[in-house]
């Protein structure tokens, strides 16, 4: 635990150094990056169609693969293999991007924001409110952001202690294994109602809605698929459980790096009133952490390893953001504003820290 | 056997199951089919370009665009049409990788499901879908919707009447009097009955003249079909028609073209009371440019019907529609979330973050980050 004092003082230095910016140098900042986005908006074309067509023919292969290897009991480490990234691209590099309005500039309806669902028992029509709205406008800001936690975790220092968060460590492990499902019920906004902020009754639109998806989806993947196979019926059914408990760990734990890691920071209501839209863009920057790796990995991450730049630009296409990454890196260094970024391994052990210490009551600062 | 080659029956009824359907779940058994072949489709509809001819060779004068008939192989899933039905057709467009939808009016007789059809399309300067239909080579797989549209032939030949029919056209608006007529006389109409057909159309020139042969060849036949072509500068009169037609009030009749002859028209069977009981028309909608300011008009329509209309402002859209105390639905208000996406049926509008200007019609647009350049019709 010798460790937990340095990680303070290291977060407290960054945020005070960035938070100093003047109105005038967040204009410009704002500028930069403006001129970045129209960049690539100027540039759209072929090239992104190309690639969004050719990931989604490539998930579709996967995904035909993996259901058909099901009949190999033998292969059924490899069906569940191919399943899983199945599964994992569909939600991140398709439905998470293409939900986001990434590729409405084509006008093809298989690829509209409007139009796509993915396969997850959230439906994408009340995904798009909870992410798209609530959690790229008011990201990082602690009482609206309620990607902050989930609403079930206590992730920030602001978040007021109560003896519930001593089991963060077990909530955060729940949460990553029923991840869809906690994505699902993350607009019921049950915290809220728990605390009587919200009505039952204002859940029964939504409810209804997260019924019809999850009854879509069990029946696809826990009894039609499964029959098909006939005898095989309990492997199937067992392997579709696991493709499905692989992207809910793989997601839950790309996302976590996303805003979790030491040193993002998060803010007030206050800070945010009527704010420019420079300050939104640093506000993004801010409260946003990349992860390095290869070419394959920020495939299978949807490109939300480059969670920076897809908070700056959530309607680009994700394919853009390596692109972007280095010069946006570059003018960050010229602000002075921190670029927080690191390898897998190290961005997860900075999240399981948080999770742990969050789970404690706040040491007072008499040291 | 063709790798576009239609869907037979039992494939068709295989693909539309249910089970098939759960399986494919959230995406549609189409989102599957399409990566093995694009003729295959269980609710979508897609054509295969079978053919492209030109209709009017001999034009090449300034303004006069090349018009081509295309023949359209659709998938099993074309429900077929009515005559004077069109269809929306969508084309990727190569370099911009956009799909640009347009409609275009069937030229071919009416048709039943799964069978082949015609579109007749002038290439316009600015028609990027027309112009890649115009310029099509054979194999190319273009979206097709169901036919739609209420301008439509309710008579055959099988029925009991002895109505005269009249058709007034103009330019392209020949289209879908042609299916008509073509309707007709593929039926068995041949005018024993009594019942007489009148064709009145007017052209740029002579050269600009499409389906020429045919409709000479149809004047031609002893099928009680008059065929009037009028070119050059010649316009429509009601003299003209109450001379070729006298009774052409309590006529049925077809008008379509653009709105300068269907004006005209209109005044022409006007009967006083502003009732025109016997005049069934049809506008083409074109794009409408208007240089960037303030003015114009905006309407509002809502879903159950309900239209506002106002004076541009010159704020955003969903500003304008707020401020008229409707209450579309909106996110961000900063262009990234999409939630107040909404379609926008005609006008130009200006995207107040990337200054960029659209005048095309039906084109879903972001109305947070959007102003409209003149008049503006944007459906809530």
């Amino acid at each position: 635990m010798s460790a937990l004092p340095m990680d303070d003082l290291l977060e407290s230095i960054d945020l005070e150094a960035t938070k100093k910016l003047t109105a005038e140098q967040l204009d410009a900042f704002g500028a930069e990056m403006d001129a970045i986005r129209q960049r690539i908006l100027d540039d759209l074309g072929e090239e992104d169609a190309t690639y969004i067509r050719k990931v989604v023919k490539l998930q579709r292969g996967f995904e035909v693969a993996g259901r058909a290897l099901f009949y190999l009991p033998p292969a059924w480490p490899l069906a569940v293999a191919s399943l899983s990234v199945s599964k994992i691209l569909e939600n991140m590099e398709i439905g998470h991007n293409v939900m986001h309005g990434q590729y409405d500039w084509m006008g093809d309806p298989g690829l509209n924001s409007r139009m796509y669902d993915w396969d997850n028992v959230c439906p994408g029509e009340q995904w798009k409110y909870s992410h798209n709205y609530i959690h790229h406008t008011f990201t990082n800001i602690l009482g609206k952001d309620r990607d902050i936690g989930y609403g079930i975790l206590r992730m920030d220092e602001d978040q007021k202690w109560h003896p519930y968060y001593l089991g963060n460590p077990l909530y955060a492990v729940l949460l990553m294994v029923f991840f869809e499902w906690g994505v699902a019920m993350h607009d019921l906004e049950v915290e809220n109602i728990v605390a009587g902020k919200r009505k039952l009754e204002e859940n029964k639109a939504l409810h209804a809605g997260i019924m019809r998806k999850v009854k879509r989806q069990a029946l696809k993947d826990y009894v039609l698929f499964p029959a098909l196979t006939g005898p095989l019926f309990p492997l199937t059914l067992a392997g579709n459980a696991t493709a499905n408990l692989i992207r809910n760990i793989w997601a839950f734990n790309i996302i976590f790096c996303g805003h979790f890691p030491a040193g993002v920071a998060t803010f007030t209501e206050e800070e945010c009133e009527n704010e420019s839209r420079g300050h939104w863009y640093y506000r993004q920057l801010l409260g946003s952490a990349n992860i390095t790796g290869g070419k394959l990995f920020h495939l299978m991450t949807g490109n939300l390893s480059f969670q920076v730049e897809h908070h700056l630009f959530p309607d680009l296409p994700a394919r853009r953001y390596p692109q972007v990454a280095e010069e946006v890196k570059e003018i960050c260094e010229r602000y002075g504003l921190q670029y927080n970024t690191g390898p897998l391994g190290k961005q997860l052990f900075s999240v399981a820290k948080k999770i742990c210490k969050m789970a404690l009551p706040p040491q007072k600062q008499t040291a | 056997m063709s790798t576009t080659a239609p869907l037979p029956a039992i494939g068709r009824r295989i693909l539309r199951s249910r089970v098939l359907a759960a399986l494919a779940t959230p995406h549609g058994v189409d989102r599957y089919l399409e990566m093995v072949n694009p003729m295959w489709a269980a609710e979508e509809v897609r054509a295969r370009v079978v053919s492209v001819t030109r209709e009017n060779p001999l034009s090449t004068g300034d303004g006069s665009a090349a018009v081509a008939t295309i023949t359209l192989q659709p998938t099993s899933t074309w429900r077929g049409h009515r005559a004077g039905q069109y269809v929306q057709v969508g084309v990727d467009l190569p370099g911009s990788a956009k799909r640009m939808t347009r409609c275009f009016t069937v030229s071919s007789a009416a048709s039943v499901p799964g069978e082949r059809i015609t579109l007749t399309v002038r290439a316009h300067d600015e028609g990027q879908v027309s112009k890649h239909l115009v310029a099509a080579e054979p194999g190319l797989v273009v979206h097709l919707s169901q036919a739609q549209g209420e301008f439509t032939l309710d008579e055959s030949p099988a029925t009991p009447t002895n109505n005269h029919l009249l058709f007034i056209t103009g330019g392209s608006g020949i289209t879908p009097a042609m299916s008509m007529v073509r309707t007709l006389l593929r039926d068995g109409y041949d005018g024993r009955a009594g019942r007489k057909v009148t064709f009145l159309h007017y052209a740029r020139s002579a050269e600009d003249q499409i389906f020429a042969d045919e409709l000479a060849e149809i004047a031609a036949t002893d099928n009680d079909v008059t065929v009037h072509l009028r070119h050059g500068d010649h316009v429509f009169s009601e003299f003209e028609l109450r001379r070729l037609v006298p009774g052409y009030r309590t006529t049925d009749t077809w008008a379509c073209g653009p709105a300068g002859l269907m004006e005209l028209v209109a005044a022409a069977y006007d009967d006083g009371d502003g009732g025109t009981h016997k005049l069934r028309t049809e506008f083409f909608k074109a794009p409408r440019t208007t240089p960037g300011n303030a003015e114009g008009d905006v309407t509002f329509t809502h879903s159950g019907g309900e239209t506002v209309e106002a004076a541009n402002t010159g704020a955003t859209l969903l500003e304008q529609a707020e401020a008229l105390g409707l209450k579309p639905e909106f996110g961000c208000r900063m262009g990234i979330c999409f939630s107040c996406t909404t379609r926008k049926t005609e006008g130009t509008v200006r995207n107040v973050l990337s200054g960029a200007t659209s005048s095309l019609p039906d084109e879903d647009i972001q109305i947070c980050v959007s102003a409209p350049e003149g008049d503006c019709a944007v459906e809530l």
